[in-house]
């Protein structure tokens, strides 16, 4: 640094140090002056930003060091004065309590670690049925909303604007007590084509239980599928090497439905219909699904459907008029438009906010504890830590797992994000 | 030219013949938006039936068959009244204190009137845009407000009997959840969003970390965390009131939130802006302050408020914890057995979500409204 | 300069803020933090009529209840210098752990797993209970046996579900739990029809069956399927506070086995018998051994009665619960209600 310069942080056109001296002290000649400066820049110097940036960043890494250090103390201190267990041990004790729906095999001897399997699981079942569901119903609203017909648009709107605006829990609550809770005891259940039965033990339907020869339905399933993949692919190749090919659309549905029913058909029907029957309580047979599981199901769809409607709607409008026009002016039908031209391209804005809600939809799910759906807050963060008392493990797990399940989503958005990029100038 | 001849010549135009009635007008409308084509015309039908479903019963429940005066459940009882009963009003009316104040005892209740009149009136002239002394204005709404309506909410001094907090609920707990976690989790916000941009690695981790954490997580595990694990990590003798450590939770949780929000609306200030700001001679923090923040934050406005409708409609997550806000409420009145008939329910529930959606519509209108003002005056 | 004490400002800040969070978790004084605190914090049930209800004025009153008021009476001499927490079933013991309660009295359980590893320790037992089932007389069932493919409603976090696994497990019997987070809630669906029976601790639902709309239609089936000793509790690491509860409760079998109530306080005053001098504080330090006054006792039964009279007035024959003594009789009168002398 050259000794007559201003300092680092200097305004423009300030002065030397040793220039800014009164005049009965400055020094008299260059060389003086000089060692002035030259003193006055050597060093750290707190006016020296990178300096200060430093420091900051030193203070804050040892304040938050310190603060989980504290935190961790007082944990420990505090677990101890009050001979609190802690530990990952009570994963292996057992649970002892029942659990109303369960995907897997699960009797009350089994562990507190297989609680928390059944509850993640059950908490993935209504997640997934949801995701499926809400985006039906909201690609299908938010795309109404669009539409030309001024009644379909409003009512669409309205839906939109009023379930987005009732908060979740309350329309939880809402379809559990008000709508499934107002259904009849089992004897008087009322029934759908007279073997689906509803009643305010759930809804019953009958078990389809396949026998010896479904194995060549299932094969043939498989055959369908793969056959209708190696066709859409050769279809695909003949579409780029001659400029048009097949539609595989139809063909592809008739092998994947139609193979099955063949060798269904063929091997004489094999499946084993279990009706459901009164016995003593409730019914005997059939598959029961709950009403807790149905509440929660549909309020979540309904609620996040509102949502992605509204992201969809934004997605297509996203897509420049010009696109849509063009389209027109070659002669394409609005439906065609819709999902030749407009989809392909509105997907890239609305996939990323999509996610979101799908991640929004499965955190939400953990209202179940609500209405008493075993899923995985229920039944771990609920019953297993007023069993066990051990707080910080298990909300620290539970923490842990919709983490892992935010990043997870995080990063694959971020990755299509990069993918479907539309470079810039 | 003799004027005979103007007999067959036209003195004045004649009238234009109006258009043909399927031209123009509603009809004409109707036909283009309603019936345009087969598929339409039949989609409208459909509308216009499933419309007929769903609002017709609705009015009827809502306001022909409902009772509207009456003291004990059998005023709503098909038997008393003679006809299918709708609503039980009067099963509002019995509930109305509680949904509105919890528990709060019948004597102080002026002071929660008091404090939702402040309210009311310091918010009001902040929301209409021309009103002038916007500064005085938030200085009033988000500063002294909240003194004042602690000290008259909480009581213990200046002769104010104490009220404890586990007594307040209904909408009182709502909005107190509500305002808390709005003026809260702003500046909190904002520094979390600063943070993310600085070009300090640690501060930039560090605000990126707690983000993501907080943004991880379902409300309901924040909710947890905040009252069973918090007083572990806290020195034995602190002793936080079950509804502060809700309160916190929720700033932390919405902080986040409103981080991303914000973050947007910086990365939209053109960086003119910035290098103006730094041409001046401003420091970091003034420039922010002075140049940066108030355009930043006008800008994401309609993001801000939908942020604090979530919220608004979070607060019904407190009935986990066992704290009883407006939902809370409700479903503590529909365990009484003194109001035990099949309407009241559905009576409840219907006057609870006529309270959240008015609430809700009206600032999601709001926002609407500051967006089209915005759009206006960028222009 | 300025940025030379602004930076000086901000670290003392922050490091007064560190000093205040390294107070050190010192053990916990319960007696001399509820006496500066100038009342009680004492944890509830949220409406039990019977053990812990309050009315449309926010006053509670009960078996629980009472157990409370005379701790109060004890340390204050003012039976309503408490302030009562109503909890739910999951999160009484985290109430209790985290401080916000001095005394849980919530008719919970006592059990070895929550004696040990919840950090908290039970006092004395209040109540021996058991576990029943409520069914609805349409039902038609007259015993727990005929039960099989049930469904049954519960409270989550309760010994019940534990209990109801044991018993349908052991006797070969399937059922269906649905498990709710309060007590409301749980007869709510049981009433609408959701479950078959509503299981829980025969003293809840003679108290529960109250909050029915139609008690007459429902029926308590004779069998017990465990033992349920209701015990108030306090947290661990405080002896002094642990045995203060502890000898208040007996203090009040004691004041019940000496013929001691509140209308017969004055003559008992005057009784030359030893025990009773010993027992009112006449003769002996014990209640200032406690930490408590000379007239501890006078003050507990004087404000809020003996054994018996909380039990009549409460659950007992003269109040809407009609629960008879049984074992909770005095071990002289057939029970086993049997408390240590104060000597």
């Amino acid at each position: 640094m050259i000794a007559n310069e201003p300092g680092p942080d200097a305004k423009p056109g300030a002065l030397s140090r040793a220039d800014r001296m009164p005049k009965d002290r400055m020094p008299k000649d260059r060389a003086a002056k000089d060692r002035v400066d030259k003193r006055a820049t050597r060093g750290v110097r707190l006016s020296d930003p990178r300096i200060r940036a430093a420091l900051y960043q030193l203070v804050l890494l040892l304040a938050v060091v310190w603060l989980g250090y504290e935190f961790w103390k007082n944990a420990a201190a505090n677990l101890q004065a009050r001979d609190v267990a802690s530990g990952l041990g009570f994963l292996e004790r057992p649970a002892e309590f029942g659990v109303s729906l369960s995907l897997i095999p699960y009797t009350e001897t089994d562990s507190y670690g297989r609680v928390f399997l059944v509850g993640l699981l059950n908490t993935m079942l209504v997640s997934g049925i949801g995701i499926v569901l809400a985006t039906l119903l909201g690609f299908l609203i938010g795309i109404g909303r669009l539409s030309s017909n001024w009644l379909v648009a409003r009512l669409a709107g309205g839906y939109v604007e009023i379930v987005r605006n009732l908060p979740l829990l309350f329309q939880i609550l809402f379809w559990y007590l008000a709508v499934l809770g107002t259904l009849p005891p089992p004897r008087q259940s009322l029934s759908l084509f007279g073997f689906i039965l509803f009643n305010n033990r759930g809804i019953i339907a009958p078990l389809l239980r396949p026998t010896a020869g479904s194995a060549y339905v299932a094969a043939a399933f498989g055959v369908g599928v793969l056959a209708t993949i190696g066709l859409a692919l050769w279809a695909k190749r003949q579409r780029d090497a001659r400029g048009a090919g097949m539609r595989v659309f139809w063909k592809g549905v008739a092998l994947i439905v139609g193979l099955p029913l063949v060798a269904f058909i063929a091997a004489g029907a094999p499946v084993e219909v279990e009706l459901p029957r009164i016995a003593g309580f409730n019914f005997a047979g059939g598959v029961r699904i709950i009403p807790e599981f149905v509440a929660l199901l549909v309020a979540l769809s309904i609620y996040t459907a509102s949502f992605i409607a509204e992201v969809v709607r934004a997605g297509i409008l996203a897509v420049p008029r010009g696109q849509t026009e063009a389209a027109l002016a070659l002669g394409l039908r609005r439906a065609q438009v819709m999902r030749l031209v407009l989809m392909p391209q509105a997907l890239r804005v609305i996939v990323p906010p999509l996610a979101n809600q799908y991640l929004n939809l499965t955190k939400n799910s953990s209202l179940a504890t609500g209405i008493g759906y075993p899923d995985l807050f229920a039944v771990f963060a609920g019953t297993a830590l007023s069993q066990t008392g051990q707080a910080i493990e298990i909300i620290a797990i539970t923490m842990a797992v919709y983490m892992a399940l935010s990043l997870a989503t995080s990063l694959l958005m971020n990755w299509y994000n990069a993918r479907v990029r539309v470079l810039d100038r | 030219m003799s004027t005979a001849a103007s007999s067959f010549v036209r003195a004045e135009l004649i009238a234009p013949i109006a258009p043909p009635p399927t031209r123009v007008g509603a009809l004409a409308w109707a036909k283009e938006h309603l019936f345009g084509s087969v598929g339409n015309a039949i989609l409208t039908l459909l509308g216009i039936l499933a419309l007929a479903a769903l609002l017709w019963p609705m009015i009827r429940f809502l306001l022909i068959d409902a009772v509207w005066h009456g003291s004990e459940r059998s005023d709503c009882l098909p038997e008393t009244v003679g006809h299918a009963v709708g609503a039980c009003w009067p099963f509002i009316a019995a509930k109305f204190d509680q949904f509105m104040f919890g528990f709060y005892p019948a004597a102080e209740r002026w002071r929660v009137v008091v404090v939702y009149g402040l309210g009311a009136l310091s918010l009001a002239p902040l929301l209409v845009p021309h009103a002038p002394y916007k500064t005085l204005n938030a200085a009033l709404f988000f500063g002294v407000f909240p003194v004042v309506a602690a000290v008259l909410l909480l009581g213990g001094v200046f002769g104010l009997p104490p009220v404890e907090t586990r007594l307040w609920g209904g909408l009182l707990v709502t909005l107190v959840i509500s305002y808390a976690g709005i003026v809260g989790s702003v500046p909190l916000g904002v520094l979390l969003a600063l943070g993310r941009r600085s070009d300090l690695l640690v501060v930039r981790g560090a605000s990126i970390v707690f983000i993501e954490f907080w943004r991880g997580v379902p409300l309901i595990t924040v909710l947890f965390f905040a009252t069973y694990m918090l007083p572990y990590f806290l020195p034995g003798n602190w002793n936080i009131d079950g509804l502060l450590r809700v309160l916190i939770g929720v700033i932390l949780f919405s902080g986040a939130y409103l981080a991303e929000v914000v973050r947007a609306g910086l990365q939209a200030i053109p960086r003119g802006q910035f290098e103006g700001a730094m041409a001046l001679g401003l420091g970091y923090w003034r420039m922010m302050g002075l140049v940066v923040l108030p355009q930043a934050l006008r800008l994401v406005i309609p993001g801000l408020v939908n942020s604090f409708i979530a919220l608004f409609k979070d607060t019904t997550l407190v009935l986990i914890v066992a704290i009883f806000d407006l939902l809370g409420q409700l479903r503590a009145a529909f365990a009484d057995p003194n109001w035990a008939t099949p309407v009241t329910l559905f009576t409840g529930f219907a006057f609870a979500g006529m309270i959240y959606f008015v609430v809700s519509f009206a600032m999601s209108r709001y926002a609407l409204f500051t967006e089209q003002r915005l759009r206006v005056h960028r222009r | 300069m300025k940025r030379v004490v602004t930076t000086l400002c901000m670290t003392m800040l922050g490091v007064a803020m560190m000093l205040g969070l390294s107070v050190a978790a010192g053990s916990a004084q319960t007696l001399k933090k509820v006496q500066d605190r100038g009342s009680l914090m004492c944890g509830v049930s949220q409406g039990l009529p019977g053990f812990s209800n309050p009315d449309d004025k926010g006053n509670w009153t009960g078996f629980d209840v009472d157990v409370c008021r005379a701790i109060a009476a004890a340390i204050f001499n003012d039976a309503s210098k408490v302030k009562f927490l109503p909890l739910s079933a999951k999160d009484r013991f985290t109430a209790l752990q985290s401080g916000e309660i001095d005394v849980l009295s919530r008719n919970s359980t006592w059990t070895s797993s929550r004696d040990a590893s919840l950090g908290i320790i039970f006092t004395a037992v209040n109540y021996y209970d058991g576990q029943g089932f409520m069914v609805r007389k349409s039902l038609k069932v007259n015993s727990a046996l005929e039960l099989n493919g049930a469904s049954m409603c519960t409270q989550t976090g309760t010994t019940t579900e534990l209990n109801l696994a044991d018993y349908f497990r052991s006797n070969g019997m399937k059922y269906e739990v649905i498990a709710f987070v309060t007590a409301d809630e749980t007869v709510k669906a049981y009433e609408a029809g959701r479950c078959d029976a509503f299981t829980t601790d025969v003293s809840q639902l003679y108290a529960e069956k109250l909050k029915l709309a139609n008690p007459a239609d429902h029926v308590i089936l004779p069998e017990i399927i465990s033992k349920e000793p209701l015990a108030p509790a306090v947290r661990r690491g405080d002896d002094q506070w642990l045995v203060l509860v502890r000898w208040v409760q007996f203090a009040m079998l004691d004041a019940e086995e000496l013929g001691v109530s509140s209308r017969t306080l004055d003559e008992a005053l005057k009784s030359p018998q030893p025990e009773t001098k010993r027992l009112l504080g006449t003769e002996g330090a014990f209640g200032e051994q406690l930490g408590l006054t000379k007239d501890w006792v006078v003050r507990i039964v004087k404000q809020v009665g003996n054994y018996g009279e909380s039990f009549d007035r409460n659950v007992g024959t003269g109040s809407k619960l009609g629960i008879s003594r049984g074992l909770n009789r005095l071990w002289t009168k057939g029970g086993i209600q049997y408390a240590p002398p104060v000597r």
